[in-house]
């Protein structure tokens, strides 16, 4: 075995897992977090009640690749955006994604705002997987 | 932004410089440790304990505490799966609610294949952030089961988290986790059955041997959700390390943390060898074999040890 091989296994994906202000509906971001465990990628789980400030905080403490942001509470389209916002100004090199739910519509305004991928209801663990795999930048 | 322009940030206390220079460590990249030099002036806190019996939630409140004296860091350790290599870690969720506006900086990380209830990556993670001028270092283990005790090796005090009801005095008595205190924390010490888990602790330490380095281990009662017993945890941590002072045994906690280091990382290495070797068509055809019709099983583990270290050990 050479030293390349054994440097793979040591540059997991770093997701920090997180919902944005008042919504308490976090089975979502537990099951995906598990999607994340199984796929492979170390997930900092942060839950409920979760400022912009605090999420960064995290991410740079963690040196996260990803934000996993989940929304239940039709806050999405003031709250994502302001997340986004929040890492470009910081200067952070970081994707954010957002699941849960996200009326049709709204997921083209998202993906402009500078959301990264947006995730319903449907996805499945392959795809979670393979989305934070290619937004990373490891 | 290279390494050293990172290093220099993350003296001057850039939790984003801070956090890249980890993972470096991590990824056990060489370029950084020329330029890693140890003040050797962290106090290294090690907490380690079952699954669930308040390790983060005290980690917080001792963190909240100690940062009113100097730079506080945290490295919350849990484990990585065995399958896929990933890894939840929910560390942050339980001191968050506890730190307030500490100013502490908390990292978590993965045991990424380390069994001893650390990240092989640990110790030098502890180097690094005492020499960009951390002064505590407080370290939660992965929840341990009996066995995992690498933290005595890492830490300069070792706290061990019990709770009401975790066992009797066999337990106590059993080699392993107990042995390696030097604070006992009772925590959630208002249920039901905390002055019998005191007793048979006590009793432990009546049995335990003692010598010119004696340290018999304090019992400390907590409370997590009320912080009750904190500040005295805080006296017992700084009468151990007092004591570590007094008896000159600093250079011997750096030593074992070399080694542990070390031995740790080499450790990684034999053993994906050896995983590699037992995934060998040779070594596999053997293996069903011997699983199939019986055979000579200590005979496979000298061909093995041959191949990987080129000798066996009769």
């Amino acid at each position: 075995m050479s030293g390349d091989e054994a440097d793979t296994a040591d540059h997991p994906v770093r997701v920090v897992l997180a919902k944005l202000g008042l919504d308490g509906h976090d089975r979502g971001l537990k099951v995906v977090a598990r999607m994340l465990r199984d796929g492979g990628c170390e997930v900092i789980y942060l839950g409920l009640r979760q400022s912009t400030e605090s999420i960064i905080a995290a991410v740079e403490q963690e040196d996260a690749d990803i934000i996993g942001l989940s929304m239940h509470n039709a806050g999405h389209l003031t709250l994502a955006p302001k997340m986004v916002k929040a890492v470009a100004d910081a200067g952070l090199d970081v994707s954010v994604i957002v699941g849960g739910i996200i009326p049709d519509p709204d997921v083209k305004t998202l993906l402009d705002a500078g959301v990264a991928a947006v995730l319903g209801p449907g996805a499945s663990s392959d795809e979670v997987v393979a989305i934070a795999r290619s937004v990373s930048r490891r | 932004m290279d390494i050293s322009d990172e290093v220099e940030a993350a003296s001057a206390g850039s939790r984003r410089a801070i956090g890249r220079l980890l993972t470096r460590v991590e990824r056990g990249e060489r370029d950084l440790e020329a330029l890693i030099h140890p003040r050797n002036q962290a106090q290294i806190i090690g907490l380690t304990g079952a699954p669930g019996v308040g390790k983060s939630t005290i980690t917080g409140h001792l963190a909240a505490r100690l940062a009113r004296r100097g730079r506080v860091a945290v490295m919350a350790i849990d484990p990585s799966s065995p399958v896929s290599g990933g890894a939840i870690l929910g560390d942050r969720i339980r001191m968050d609610s506890v730190l307030g506006e500490a100013d502490v900086f908390i990292r978590s990380m993965a045991t990424r294949g380390s069994e001893g209830g650390l990240s092989a990556a640990a110790p030098a993670a502890f180097r690094l952030l005492d020499a960009i001028g951390f002064d505590v270092i407080i370290v939660e283990t992965v929840g341990v089961g009996q066995v995992e005790v690498d933290i005595a090796a890492a830490a300069d005090t070792t706290v061990v988290v019990v709770t009401p009801g975790w066992g009797d005095a066999i337990q106590a008595n059993k080699a392993g986790l107990l042995e390696v205190a030097d604070v006992f924390v009772i925590n959630k010490a208002d249920r039901p059955g905390a002055s019998d888990t005191r007793r048979d602790l006590e009793l432990m330490l009546d049995l335990t041997a003692t010598n010119d380095h004696s340290w018999r281990a304090p019992i400390v009662a907590t409370i997590g959700t009320s912080a009750e017993g904190i500040e005295e945890l805080i006296g017992a941590i700084d009468e151990h390390d007092t004591a570590l002072e007094a008896q000159d045994l600093r250079g011997q906690r750096r030593r074992a943390r070399t080694l542990l280091e070390v031995r740790s990382r080499v450790g990684l290495v034999v053993e994906s060898r050896l995983d590699a070797a037992l995934e060998t068509e040779q070594i596999s055809a053997r293996i069903d074999s011997v699983a199939a019709d019986g055979g000579d099983t200590l005979a496979l583990v000298d061909a093995l040890t041959e191949l990987l270290f080129g000798f066996s050990d009769p």
